[in-house]
């Protein structure tokens, strides 16, 4: 067994702590030693986007960074979206525009358009397609998810509003 | 799959950096941002007993303007470039170049000293560097010294960096006044490594005619090189577009055949600089126009 760290963390407003290995992701530190497996883990290369987390504010790839790396940082992750079982606002219209099928990948783009949709709350397409094009879906062909980041906009218009 | 079990030490200065490495030797390896390092580590291509982190040294984290130029402290990640309003403002090939860089994701955690010590051949910083001729600090055991980026990248994946050295800085020169660029590429998919691509900066005379070019095409070679034929052929001329198609034939010959592999055949790649070069020299010329008797960098 070889040398462990104990990590901190602030985890979706919760401050968090456990102990890894130099070489644990922090994808796998989430969900192995937090119990969090919101977050997905698909090609453990940074291809896919599925394990996209938030770190301190900005969207990154939790299979390329070390659990030792980011300790002491703040991470957001899907499991921090819903508050008392209710939806947020982006996972609603996710629902409302059929944004996933298998929902797989779900959780990275969900944390990538909280990300977006917090510097800009009227993204056009081509600032969606930007924020947007690390991640991957096979399923739904990006239409859908096109249209749930335009609804989720429109709808976080809306709270900012009323 | 996981990386093989490893040593990690947490450096917080670029002088314990240097120190660390040479007590470890040939085990040790840099660790910054890790987008390139840790895809090869989860896939066991790389497999170091020891990895000396300096994404958190502060010392090393910095843009700042000076002397004519923009100075990046090599941990600063590609994010905060981006982001920069001095960036921005007063260099923006830098600035458009960052964003063409990965996906958002890669950019927050990538550092700017990582990509340039990668030397991917296919990456943006690397070819804007030969093409700007930036100059790369680099530290070892008790030494400083200062490599300009035609020397720093020596071909594929390899640069000057010696045995237990680390770059520490580099210094992006802004375009003088009356200058124009332009950084195109050509991927699959926006973010993706470029199959072909091209960084152009121009200089006009009084007279609306090239005075100074550089073209450093990129994804095509083992490392950016400037096409420095195509470049001379366009000296004393006006930007037209049968000028343009001759430097692009020029790149091409100068050149010779780019790589073939799974993504992109040799003649598809060099199809695709010819392109991008006219493109580039165009929009590169067009900004030299309405710049022209402007501040410079503006």
């Amino acid at each position: 067994m070889s040398e462990t760290f104990t990590i901190r963390l602030s985890v979706n407003g919760c401050e968090l702590e456990g102990r890894a290995e130099a070489r644990t992701s922090l994808a796998d530190f989430l969900r192995h030693e937090l119990g969090l497996t919101g977050t997905h883990v698909g090609c453990e290369h940074g291809v896919c986007g599925a394990c996209t987390i938030l770190l301190d504010g900005a969207p990154a790839r939790s299979c390329l960074t070390l659990a030792v790396q980011a300790s002491g940082a703040r991470v957001e992750t899907v499991e921090g979206l819903a508050v008392d079982g209710e939806l947020h606002p982006i996972q609603r219209a996710f629902l409302e525009e059929r944004g996933l099928q298998c929902g797989f990948c779900t959780p990275g783009f969900l944390v990538s358009t909280l990300e977006l949709l917090r510097r800009n709350r009227e993204p056009s397409d081509d600032e969606i397609r930007d924020a947007l094009g690390g991640q991957i879906c096979r399923c739904t062909g990006y239409q859908s998810i096109l249209a749930s980041v335009r609804r989720a906009a429109e709808k976080l218009r809306e709270t900012d509003g009323g | 799959m996981k990386p093989v079990p490893f040593r990690y030490v947490a450096a917080s200065s670029a002088e314990e950096a240097v120190a660390r490495l040479a007590e470890h030797g040939d085990d040790a390896m840099i660790l910054a941002g890790g987008q390139s390092l840790l895809p090869l580590l989860n896939l066991r291509l790389a497999r170091p007993s020891v990895l000396v982190d300096v994404s958190r040294i502060a010392e090393l984290d910095y843009v700042v303007e000076s002397d004519g130029a923009l100075e990046i402290g090599a941990v600063t990640r590609k994010r905060t470039v981006e982001h920069s309003p001095l960036v921005r403002e007063r260099h923006p090939l830098l600035h458009t170049a960052t964003g063409l860089i990965g996906h958002a994701p890669i950019r927050s955690r990538g550092t700017v000293g990582g990509s340039l010590v990668q030397a991917d051949p296919a990456a943006e910083y690397p070819a804007l560097a030969v093409a700007l001729g930036a100059t790369l600090r680099v530290r070892g055991a008790g030494t400083t010294r200062t490599i300009v980026a035609d020397d720093f990248f020596q071909g594929f994946l390899a640069t000057a960096l010696e045995p237990g050295e680390i770059l520490a800085a580099v210094r992006w020169p802004l375009l003088p006044s009356r200058s124009g660029w332009s950084c195109l590429e050509f991927a699959r998919r926006p973010g993706d490594f470029a199959l072909a691509g091209v960084v152009a900066s121009v200089s006009l005379d009084d007279t609306g005619r090239y005075c100074d070019a550089r073209l450093v095409p990129f994804g095509v070679g083992p490392r950016p090189v400037r096409a420095r034929a195509a470049e001379a052929a366009l000296a004393g001329e006006r930007p037209g577009e049968s000028l343009h198609l001759r430097a692009a034939e020029r790149v091409a010959a100068e050149l010779g055949p780019p790589q073939s592999d799974a993504h992109a055949s040799s003649e598809y790649r060099a199809h695709l600089t010819r392109v991008l070069v006219q493109r580039a020299l165009a929009e590169a010329a067009a900004r030299a126009t309405s710049s022209r008797g402007r501040a410079p960098g503006v």
